[in-house]
């Protein structure tokens, strides 16, 4: 986030782009809840009808996957309507002109036909940001778990450096972190092309300041993107791989050709605190501990580093994952693994980046700190880019419309989308009863005009068919999604939406399209007793289709 | 800035900024005026009327909570008058209230049973009022026992404000007012988003978290931590049980710099996955086809001679490594550097752009 999750209370607008936030972030969605009940204007783009789109100034359902022509459409109005930020776009941004050209053709009549949003609707939302000084843009996967995922995160800098509303308070662009600490995961390095701080592998320089730390030479060759990483273990030139606190299994798209890669590796390790499915194919596992047993920091989406303090014992054996990795790399007979606390780490990590070069444990305390903080007399940084950009001028690219991957057609008719849900996250919260007992199993959320169609109602079970997978869910009917489109989630093991999901990956991240696959659904008939189901037996094992 | 309104209170002199009110002030300098029903997180309620006090000059008496600092305003909190004010009033909510305190969950953290010891009050002298109103304790996250209800609103006020749900609402009037859902249903997911912010504000023992059912607040030791699920970055306290060393719950925390008390139900309540049986506890290793149990050299032994085979046979780009998210930063440094420094490869990423 280039801004703070507490400037949301005094933003005058919140432009909520492909973010469910009261359900995916519910503390940063109920604070756009709170400044929308004192006054704040809302615009949520997003096909689904969100907690946040029903109470939103102007909700605009686009057609899925049209978010570039949608957000083209609006600066095509912003500059025909003369509401750009001219001082602004001079002073600070290149690539003005360029981006004038493309959106030249983005008429606000094309854009409407379309992403299936009227003119009116566009030139309302268009009208409210431009001329909104505190407005934040706001967006999560819907954004980028597209194949041009990328292209939609540049078109909405072009669209806040357009109308100048980036190094202010209560504004800026804001991706909310989908993980506690995918930031600090970033910032840490766990990168192919990076080392720690965003300092790149293929700078020989960068590269000499951690040979120099570590004491050794550092591989130039270009690392592995998790999809790659399973198509080489496919094409046989990866022959193992070392697994800690993810379950690809489950979350990575195409399910099916995920587990083929971890058949074909001669050796898996799995560093996990439950059996996960990805373990199920591992040579070896690792008993961890989870965050109630450790110390150590996460990085919020704020850029807020934040203490994780030891509460409880480890169950068992398992032990704090860095030792683990820590006591694997001495065995190595590696040299730099000698750490005895996690303290003693963060020092590392300090002496390695400057962006918490001014940050100790002592500092963080109950508040934390926000990057940058290059000294320990640095305050933190609440909003970045405030005295203009650190690469000097913001560019502006000009963006064309991709369609998505795989439309729906005659054989796949239903547009399947996927999220999460409130009351779980990823897969290991059906490990606490509470939760689970709150949402046990998968609820497929379906238009009462396509449930009507294929006979289904209320709890009743489906089989939901993709070209790449076949899962059964119950489905529940509401008209929060559009009629031909279908929304399921990534958390039940019973109904494994990734083997529906398509591997087909934005070119630069290689971030799967996850929020637009083409489905099939039909009705399945079973004699089952629900409460007689075994937790976590799939679904697909006790239903057959119906005649 | 605003300006900032000198006034004295039980002859401290304090200054606080203009739109301040009386109850804040007097915190300012150490004086906590008894309530029930404020927060200063919500609207001002002035319902429970324990924090009525004297101003100079006013023959009414005004309540601290709602009633904003004046430059030169003179006020006492506790005098004589005040104090048998505040004695009749709890005699009052009293007389509405079970008299179960021995067994109630509540017991060490009810504002009512504070408020009566510090003011002496045993007993109402009026007789019972206490509806019989069954419990509501059909969802898994709390018990709503409407019989112990004050009617400080505290819970309503949550609802409305810092959750905008407004699943609950009071219904009824006057002594037969209740706060109930719509339809008087019993909490729901398809209503409620089961927060627990209003088990946080509720003072006395009308909402219950069900995890802490059974623990009496001075077993419990609390450990500020950060929440292990979305990149929001709420603060909380992990509460231990220390006879059994394990996480009871979870409460919030005024002070955490993102979220203050604001919690979401997967925030609030996951915390019995910590000690779910299905925790993996040893090192395992696969054996024709199954999974033994293996000590700790053992798994580690074989991990690194594995490893460095490969490496040997295949150089070091054919083994890769999937860090976590959902781990700490010094667990992840970690991780990087043994991919680089120890498999000397770049093969290790994470699911950062998903």
């Amino acid at each position: 986030m280039t801004n703070s999750v507490n400037e949301i209370l005094d933003e005058d607008l919140l432009f909520v782009i492909g973010s469910n936030t009261t359900e995916a972030h519910p503390v940063i969605g109920i604070k756009m809840k709170q400044a929308v009940r004192h006054g704040t204007k809302l615009i949520v783009i997003d096909p689904r009808r969100t907690e946040l789109a029903a109470m939103a100034d102007l909700w605009l359902p686009l057609r899925s996957g049209t978010d570039i022509p949608l957000i083209n459409g609006l600066m095509h109005i912003i500059v025909k309507e003369g509401l750009q930020d001219e001082a602004y776009i001079r002073e600070r941004c290149e690539g003005y002109e360029e981006l004038l050209k493309t959106i030249e053709a983005y008429t606000p009549e094309r854009v409407a036909s379309l992403t299936g949003i009227p003119v009116e609707k566009l030139q309302e939302a268009a009208r409210l940001y431009a001329t909104t000084k505190k407005a934040g843009i706001f967006y999560t996967l819907g954004i980028t778990e597209h194949i041009c995922g990328t292209d939609n995160v540049k078109s909405l800098a072009n669209l806040a450096l357009l109308t100048g509303h980036v190094g202010f308070p209560n504004a800026g662009i804001n991706p909310l972190r989908g993980q506690n600490n995918v930031q600090g995961a970033c910032d840490m390095a766990a990168l192919p092309t990076d080392l720690p701080g965003y300092k790149k592998v293929a700078n020989p320089e960068h590269r000499a300041f951690f040979e120099e730390l570590w004491g050794c030479s550092l591989s130039s060759d270009k690392g592995l993107m998790i999809p790659e990483m399973f198509d080489a273990a496919l094409d046989g030139t990866l022959k193992a791989m070392y697994v800690m606190g993810e379950d690809p299994v489950m979350s990575d798209p195409n399910a099916n050709h995920v587990k083929k890669a971890f058949e074909a590796m001669e050796f898996v390790v799995v560093q996990e605190i439950f059996m996960s499915e990805t373990a199920r194919f591992a040579d070896v596992i690792f008993p961890a501990t989870c965050y109630a047993e450790k110390d150590g920091t996460f990085t919020a989406s704020e850029r807020r580093v934040q203490r994780v303090r030891k509460a409880v014992e480890p169950p068992g054996e398992a032990r704090v994952d860095w030792t683990i990795i820590a006591r694997i790399a001495r065995e190595m007979g590696a040299k730099g693994f000698d750490w005895t606390s996690s303290e003693e780490i963060f020092e590392e990590i300090r002496a390695a980046m400057p962006m918490y070069r001014g940050m100790t444990y002592e500092r963080l305390g109950t508040t934390g700190l926000q990057w940058p903080c290059p000294t320990e007399d640095h305050p933190g940084t609440p909003y970045l880019h405030k005295d203009g950009f650190s690469i000097g001028k913001a560019k502006m690219t000009p963006i064309d419309h991709v369609e998505p991957a795989e439309p729906v057609c005659k054989d796949y008719p239903t547009l399947l989308i996927t999220g999460r849900r409130l009351e779980h996250y990823n897969v290991m919260t059906r490990f606490s009863p509470t939760l689970d007992a709150i949402v046990p199993c998968e609820m497929a959320e379906m238009n009462p005009e396509d449930a009507r169609e294929l006979g289904l109602a209320e709890g009743d079970l489906a089989r939901v068919t993709s070209r790449r997978g076949s899962v059964v869910t119950r489905v529940t009917v509401t008209d929060k999604v559009k009629p031909g489109s279908l929304f399921m989630t990534l958390h039940f093991k019973e109904s494994p939406t990734n083997e529906l999901t398509i591997d087909a990956y934005d070119p630069v991240t290689l971030t799967a399209e996850y929020k637009i696959a083409a489905v099939q659904v039909e009705k399945v008939k079973t004699d089952y007793d629900p409460s007689e189901i075994d937790r976590f037996v799939r679904l697909t094992e006790l239903v057959e289709p119906q005649e | 800035m605003p300006k900032l309104v000198k006034l004295i209170i039980d002859g401290k002199s304090v200054e606080v900024p203009e739109g301040t009110v009386i109850i804040e002030a007097a915190r300012k300098v150490g004086i906590e005026i008894p309530n029930l029903c404020y927060d200063k997180h919500l609207t001002a309620f002035s319902g429970c009327r324990m924090c009525l006090v004297e101003v100079e000059g006013s023959k009414k008496l005004v309540t601290a909570c709602s009633t904003l600092v004046r430059e030169g305003m003179s006020v006492k909190t506790r005098t004589e008058r005040l104090i048998r004010y505040r004695r009749e009033l709890l005699n009052l909510i009293l007389g509405n209230h079970p008299q179960d305190c021995l067994t109630c969950e509540k017991v060490g953290n009810c504002k009512l049973q504070e408020l009566c010891y510090e003011y002496g009050v045993k007993e109402s002298t009026y007789p019972s009022l206490v509806p019989n109103l069954p419990l509501d304790d059909a969802n898994p996250v709390m018990i709503r026992d409407q019989n112990k209800c004050i009617k400080c609103g505290k819970c309503v006020r949550v609802c409305r404000e810092i959750q905008v749900t407004n699943a609950i609402d009071f219904a009824g009037r006057g002594v037969e007012s209740t706060v109930t859902t719509a339809f008087d249903r019993p909490i729901a997911r398809d209503f409620c988003r089961m927060c627990g912010q209003c088990i946080t504000a509720c003072p006395v023992g009308a909402l219950t978290n069900k995890q802490f059912v059974g623990t009496r607040p001075w077993e419990l030791k609390k450990v500020r931590t950060t929440c292990p699920f979305c990149g929001t970055g709420c603060n909380f306290d992990l509460n231990v049980n220390i006879k059994t060393g394990h996480v009871v719950g979870v409460t919030a925390a005024e002070d955490a710099p993102i979220n203050g008390t604001q919690l979401c139900v997967k925030g609030r309540f996951h915390t019995d996955l910590i000690h779910s049986p299905d925790r993996l506890k040893h090192p395992l290793i696969r054996e024709n086809g199954k999974f033994r149990e293996a000590s700790w050299d053992e798994a580690i032994q074989l991990t690194a001679r594995r490893l460095s085979e490969i490496v040997a046979r295949h150089g070091p780009n054919s083994v890769a490594g999937l860090s976590s998210a959902r781990c700490t930063n010094e667990d992840n440094f970690v991780f990087q550097k043994f991919m680089r420094v120890a498999l000397k490869n770049n093969n290790v990423d994470h699911c950062a752009r998903t």
